[in-house]
């Protein structure tokens, strides 16, 4: 008689009943394993949460310094009621990781967001044997193909090179915990100061508290002198488009930078003057060669397009499931859920009475 | 090809009209006037007739990037247009191309003469030499959906700038039935001489709504503020046909339509009354649907209009009339330049002498004294089978596209009931990774019943805001249609309302359209069938 699988999909999250924990819960519960800090991955109010030492200071800005945080290396074992489980890098964000379960010779492993290329600011994805892998699919679909991420990255710095010579401001958008690192990691540092959005600004604050080297960056305030913070470029969430706080800068040209700006509706969608196809999850090609690389025999799919990647999977040869989870689904939902209630109308963060944001 | 890629990529890039008319004069002093003339057919709509069925396009894409029919089918749903999908779906090219837009064209005309394998092998060579860009510029070319964002108003400024010729003179001079394979550029740009194209016809006056919706009309007294003393304007009730211009030159009848179609065959009704005007006349006015002396209802008239052939039975179900209300070139002469008042006096001189008085109408001049007056008469708007009414300023010359100022349209309420979201699909286009295209339902006793879908109408805030519920409250999936939780209200404006027995619900909407969400309404609280029934009067 097959016994009950090492992981399950229940209304709290993916839960190992052999180990009592929740891997990425949606709803709090007593032990949370977290894979990274995006709000759809790491939700407020569990008793106990596990994850990478890198997530420390954005978990704790996140979801409240007072946390019960536990936090380890890639590679390094926890056992939880007999249950083995290890950190393997994502190269999806700063401190984003698979996470391997084991148990009685069976392993899983839960890949959280992934991308394959390494994005020169975190640790490259690696593949991890198993069994059975759950793997994200946000961009499971055959039309969307990234270009080498370093092609983008010289656009931008030409983009912003042409807008100093015709005197525009540039104003460049990205989710602010992932992609504005990297987008900022790039940037050719000798064209202008780099000017951020005050929820970025915490972000990277959080991040340098954890040790993260990231190139100099300035706080947008409402004491900020306008002409000399057009000079440069400024580095904006997703939530501030179209603000007040974002007009102020005018005139500007506005690029998005996010994978959905492969398809030329959804750029059109967010009047951006320009799209930047640089996206932190993997493309086709590169869920294909994920699964693959774990050498898996059951596959089960969440965020995105489910129910076709799981169709395709299942027509190469592979026992793959569509999994009914509350995850993003894609960077769009991801990057609305950011903390737009804490900005006021100046790009102020208003800070909450604890100092802690909730998100 | 690739000049012409990248000024699709350049306008693309940039929302701005000064950028836009800076990239569009940079192309065209920068290609061959082949280029130009073929440039400006694909973006006034001229397209080159389609050469392969977009069933071998499709085939071909596939097998080439080497998937299954379903998940070609499912790569469409995400894109929302095939040109676009299959420039993504194809693998990298392994060769470069040099051809001009012009030699592309050429081939793509000559693909007629081709057989199938020809053809197979002409278009995947073609596909294997192009940049992703290019392969979605070719492939829109190629299956006559090209469609560029750029308004007509910006490639006419680009181009009067290069050319010194001024803007309503080029507007006019790209009208007409010219073939990009026959006219050349020089020819365009040449002053009017005897080669002028007789069919031409002037571009339309349109007018600017003036904006109201069902609580926030406008008073007689915001009217009076706004428009001034009612004696200086004229009021025609406001049709429900089709926008059409008239043109009698040289013994020849040509009809065009507000797409600005030649469609002179599609209205035999109106040939009679066209080949006894005078020479050199053009009148404006509204092809409809009339019978005993009274407008036949929108829908009669689109049954019509989508017909390939005009069977006697169709014929004699929508007889048509032609309701003039301007007269723009007069005894060969271009009188829009001349007031309003005046205009009028000839077109009632033309129609006073037309032996079809019952086809050749004129749109009646409404009485009225006071905005008051006008506003009681707007509410009979229904009655007189109008839409509301056209206000235009008595001294207003007949200008050129879009205005302000001197035409206004002054529309009756929409129609609306409140009915809950049923359906969710996802977006086309430039909404393909969001839900926003939906189906909406009333009660029909205690069962809801789908009567509507409507696309446009919310914030894109608001679209967030759906489409974050629908992913949570899918109830299930067909498809790409997800059935969601009944829960949300909305209010559904729409211009009218027939009986259908296509449709479950037994109506069919025109132009149904969302007017805002009631978050403050419970799923009970929404209408019912009956309400709409109501409508049918
Ligand atoms: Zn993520
Ligand atoms: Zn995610």
């Amino acid at each position: 008689m097959p016994g009950k699988p090492l992981l399950e999909f229940n209304d709290n999250g993916i839960y190992c009943a052999a180990g009592k924990f929740y891997i990425d819960p949606w709803k709090p519960v007593d032990d949370a394993v977290i894979t990274h800090a995006h709000s759809d991955h790491a939700r407020w109010g569990s008793k106990n949460y596990l994850a990478h030492h890198l997530s420390r200071e954005v978990l704790k800005y996140r979801l409240g310094a007072e946390i019960n945080l536990q936090t380890v290396e890639y590679g390094e074992t926890v056992f939880k009621n007999g249950v083995q489980i290890s950190f393997h890098p994502a190269g999806h964000i700063i401190g984003s990781a698979q996470i391997r379960v084991e148990y009685k010779g069976e392993v899983w492993v839960v890949s959280g967001d992934y991308k394959l290329e390494d994005d020169g600011v975190c640790t490259p994805f690696e593949p991890v044997k198993c069994h059975s892998f759950i793997s994200e699919c946000t961009f499971g679909m055959p039309v969307y193909n990234w270009k080498p991420p370093l092609e983008v990255h010289a656009e931008i710095n030409r983009w912003w090179q042409k807008n100093i010579e015709e005197d525009r401001a540039s104003v460049i958008v990205g989710y602010s915990l992932g992609k504005a690192q990297r987008i900022l990691q790039h940037l050719d540092m000798s064209l202008g100061k780099v000017y951020t959005h005050g929820v970025i600004e915490n972000t990277h604050e959080a991040l340098r508290r954890n040790g993260i080297q990231l190139n100099p960056t300035t706080r947008i305030t409402p004491q900020s002198n306008k002409d000399e913070v057009r000079k440069g470029i400024i580095l904006a969430p997703p939530s501030s488009v179209g603000s007040p706080w974002m007009r102020r800068f005018y005139p500007y040209d506005f690029g998005y930078c996010s994978g959905w700006m492969a398809l030329r509706g959804a750029k059109r969608r967010r009047a951006a003057d320009r799209g930047f196809v640089l996206s932190d999850h993997a493309d086709w090609d590169g869920l294909l060669q994920a699964i693959d690389a774990t050498g898996c025999e059951t596959v089960y799919l969440t965020h995105g397009y489910t129910a076709a990647f799981s169709r395709y999977l299942a027509e190469i040869g592979y026992d793959a499931h569509e999994a009914h989870t509350l995850y993003g689904g894609d960077e769009a939902v991801e990057e609305d859920s950011s903390t737009v209630e804490l900005v006021n109308e100046e790009g102020e963060v208003i800070q909450p009475g604890e100092g802690a944001a909730e998100i | 090809m690739r000049a012409f890629a990248k000024l699709f990529a350049d306008l693309d890039e940039t929302n701005k009209t000064n950028e836009k008319v800076r990239v569009l004069k940079e192309y065209f002093t920068s290609v061959t006037d082949h280029d130009k003339i073929h440039t400006l057919a694909l973006f006034t709509g001229r397209k080159p007739k389609r050469q392969i069925n977009a069933t071998f396009v499709r085939t071909w894409a596939m097998e080439m990037a080497g998937i299954p029919p379903w998940l070609f089918e499912e790569s469409y749903q995400v894109v929302g247009d095939l040109g676009e999908t299959i420039a993504l779906l194809l693998p990298r090219n392994t060769s470069e191309q040099h051809k001009s837009l012009t030699e592309w064209i050429g081939e793509m005309n000559a693909l007629a003469n081709m057989d199938e394998a020809g053809r197979k092998q002409w278009l995947t060579d073609a596909w294997a030499s192009m940049s992703q860009q290019e392969r979605f510029v070719f492939n829109k070319v190629l299956t006559g959906s090209f469609r560029v964002g750029v308004s007509q108003n910006l490639i006419i400024k680009a181009l009067a700038d290069i050319s010194g010729l001024d803007a309503a003179t080029l507007t006019h001079r790209i009208m007409g039935n010219w073939d990009p394979n026959t006219f050349s550029f020089s020819q365009l740009m040449q002053e009017q001489d005897a080669s002028d194209d007789i069919s031409r016809p002037y571009p339309f006056y349109l007018a600017y709504a003036i904006q109201e919706t069902s609580d926030q009309q406008k008073t007689a007294e915001e009217m009076e503020e706004s428009l001034g003393d009612p004696a200086n304007w004229q009021a025609e009730w406001k049709w429900d046909g089709i926008r059409a211009q008239a043109i009698y030159r040289d013994g020849k009848i040509f009809i065009w339509t507000r797409g600005e179609e030649l469609s002179t065959d599609k209205f035999p009704e109106l040939h009679g009354f066209l080949k006894e005007l005078p020479d050199g006349t053009v009148l404006d006015g509204e092809a409809i649907c009339f019978s005993d002396g009274t407008p036949l209802p929108f829908n009669v008239l689109q049954t019509r209009i989508g017909r390939k052939n005009l069977s006697k039975k169709i014929l004699e179900e929508s007889p048509m009339a032609f309701i003039a209300y301007d007269c723009l070139e007069y005894a060969g002469e271009d009188i829009r330049h001349l007031p309003l008042s005046e205009r009028r006096e000839k077109l009632e001189e033309l129609q006073s002498k037309t032996s079809f008085p019952e086809i050749f109408r004129l749109s009646p001049v409404v009485d009225f004294s006071s905005w008051e007056d006008l506003y009681d008469l707007r509410l009979l708007s229904r009655e007189n089978h109008a839409e509301g009414f056209m206000l235009k300023r008595l001294e207003s010359t007949y200008q050129t596209g879009r205005k302000r100022g001197d035409w206004w349209k002054w529309k009756v309420d929409p129609l609306s009931v409140d009915a809950v979201l049923m359906y969710a699909q996802k977006g086309h286009g430039r909404r393909a990774d969001l839900y926003t295209d939906y189906t909406f339902a009333v009660w029909d006793g205690d069962k809801l019943v789908a009567f509507a879908k409507a696309y446009s109408g919310l914030t894109d805030k608001e679209i967030n805001q759906v489409d974050y519920f629908v992913k949570r409250n899918t109830l299930e999936k067909f498809g790409p249609v997800r059935t969601v939780k009944p829960q949300l209200v909305f209010e559904i404006g729409f211009e009218g309302i027939n009986k259908s027995n296509r449709h479950k619900s037994g109506v069919a909407l025109r132009f149904p359209r969302i007017l805002r969400w009631r978050t403050d309404k419970k799923i009970e609280e929404a209408d019912t069938i009956e309400t709409l029934k109501n409508f049918l009067g």
